[in-house]
């Protein structure tokens, strides 16, 4: 049951590469990317206890943070606008300035 | 192989970031089927996470495109492939990988699986070599993480004239942000938590001093992308992270030289307590400590660095956009 | 008792798997970013809650069922937080959704 469980991950994970190479606009990929960190975490998961080694389990837990901080740091830092801080001013709107979550 | 080709091809540096961390990815799912569980978890942590953070900030400085080289490189490919040729010649004479009686699994590997849990006491094989009987070269790695930070600093060391105006701006975006602050605050002490599980737990299970580091220092780095480089710096200023990036190495350094004066050679832990095995475990959890504050200190210091040049950019494209209206 | 207990893991492990699939499925046919969204991150989490459950089901050790609900926990925290956050800052930096009538520029400008 956990070998099945297993190989749908692994054809989940596929499909959601395909997703990033195919995706239209920037965001598409990095949900694609997103998807593809929380499927490796339970894939992990799954193969530690394949495996007998409840270690895995570290890995798992180190990797499902890594993969919120970088989902932050790529939006923060890709140019998009994303956590930038909205300027005060009055004439910032019209020009295109984006709004910075 | 596909990823690394896209790697060198891409002339795109965003794409080929995600392509790293991709890499660092694959190459952490290549340890866990070799069965190697430390390594995995560094790799993880390190390749797939830090790397791909502190890329990310430093191409926001830079720009995204690279530039197309302006000659084709036909002289440096043929070296290339020279030295490359000769080197598979040189390997095909090697025994098959994962030989039982290849002289390189016969020469000291032995002695460290059979004596390992008999001189050292602790069920982790890898943190007892690169702890005990390698010591000498893990020294030398936290030396080199040490000096890339200080190189960091030498280099960037950003001015710090201009961060009262900062706080004002960025105080007033709480609402905005409030979803994803709330949730980072919840979470940024169980993350710390976590590092210090990691790093005390490495005698029992994958962990240790680097990884450690490693996970401290994403906490804050989450917790500066979000809340500003001045709130993050009332805690970790920048005095506190320098002191605590040599204070690891001097400490590192000190079992060393107690050692010695304690009778024994260099890194020799017998010499520290009554029986070996005492002296074993009271030497690898202090220099593991070194290990770990060395490394998060010194991620925190390139991030730090990196970060305030960002800003400053930031902030001066924004009061160049205000001027030219 | 040792039986039944397999069955529902198994039972639990197939469902999540199943769901796991079918979003993975959704994110590639659905015509639309936030649709898209809605399908990765509902199902993102559902299938990990499931799949997690089965995992802790027929495990031995406090301490391994101790760190699947770590792991349970950590991706019911962080799985909404992520869809919101890339959710929100698609909108506000103007990619439009597909809506069947002429009302999108009134929502991206809130």
């Amino acid at each position: 049951m956990i070998i099945a469980a297993t190989l749908a991950i692994f054809a989940a994970m596929a499909l959601a590469l395909l997703r990033a190479v195919l995706g239209p606009s920037l965001y598409d990929r990095i949900l694609a990317v997103n998807m593809f960190g929380t499927k490796t975490v339970l894939l992990i998961a799954l193969l530690g206890f394949l495996m007998g080694r409840p270690e895995f389990l570290d890995i798992a837990i180190v990797y499902a943070l890594i993969n919120f901080i970088s989902v932050i740091g790529v939006l923060r830092y890709s140019g998009s606008n994303a956590f930038q801080h909205e300027d005060k001013t009055q004439d910032s709107d019209s020009r295109g300035d984006k709004w910075i979550p | 192989m596909a990823v690394a080709i896209a790697i060198v091809r891409t002339r795109d540096l965003f794409a080929v970031t995600m392509l790293l961390s991709i890499y660092g990815l694959l190459s952490a799912s290549f340890f866990v089927t070799l069965d190697a569980v430390d390594v995995a978890f560094t790799e993880a942590a390190v390749g797939a996470g830090i790397s791909g953070l502190l890329m990310l900030v430093a191409i926001s400085m830079t720009g995204r495109k690279e530039a197309k080289p302006k000659r084709k490189p036909f002289i440096a490919l043929l070296v290339v492939s020279l030295t490359a040729g000769l080197l598979f010649y040189g390997i095909s004479d090697t025994p098959d990988f994962a030989l039982a009686d290849a002289p390189i699994h016969n020469h000291v590997a032995p002695r460290y699986i059979q004596d390992s849990m008999a001189e050292i006491g602790i069920p982790n094989i890898v943190t007892s070599v690169l702890a005990s009987y390698r010591a000498f070269d893990t020294f030398g790695e936290v030396v080199v993480i040490f000096t890339a930070g200080m190189g960091v600093i030498a280099l960037l060391s950003a001015s710090s004239e201009n961060t009262q105006s900062k706080k004002a701006a960025e105080n007033t975006l709480d609402q905005q942000h409030l979803v994803i602050r709330v949730v980072t605050k919840i979470l940024f002490p169980f993350i710390l938590l976590f590092a210090l599980y990691v790093q005390f737990h490495g005698d029992f299970g994958p962990g240790g001093g680097f990884q450690a580091g490693v996970i401290f220092a994403a906490a804050v780095i989450l917790y500066t992308m979000l809340f500003g480089l001045s709130k993050a710096t009332k805690v970790f200023s920048q005095s506190l992270v320098q002191f605590v990036a040599a204070a690891g190495v001097l400490l590192y350094a000190s079992v060393g030289i107690a050692t010695l004066l304690l009778g024994g050679r260099f890194f020799d832990y017998n010499a520290l307590a009554q029986t070996p095995v005492a002296g074993q475990h009271i030497g690898i959890l202090v220099i593991e400590l070194g290990v770990g504050c060395t490394v998060a200190a010194v991620m925190m210091i390139i991030f730090f660095s990196f970060h305030e040049l960002a800003e400053q950019e930031r902030q001066a494209n924004k009061d160049k956009n205000r001027e030219s209206l | 008792m040792d039986t039944l207990i397999n069955y529902v893991s198994g039972f639990c492990l197939c469902v999540g798997a199943l769901i796991c699939v079918s979003g993975a499925v959704g994110v590639n046919r659905f015509n639309d970013f936030y649709t898209r969204m809605h399908a990765a991150s509902v199902t993102d989490t559902l299938g990990a809650v499931l799949i997690l459950i089965g995992l802790m089901l027929i495990s031995e050790q406090l301490i391994v069922i101790a760190k699947l609900m770590i792991i349970l926990l950590l991706g019911l925290i962080v799985g909404p937080t992520t869809s919101h956050v890339l959710a929100k800052s698609a909108l506000k930096n103007g990619l439009k959704p597909i809506l069947s009538d002429k009302r999108s520029d009134d929502i991206s400008k809130n």
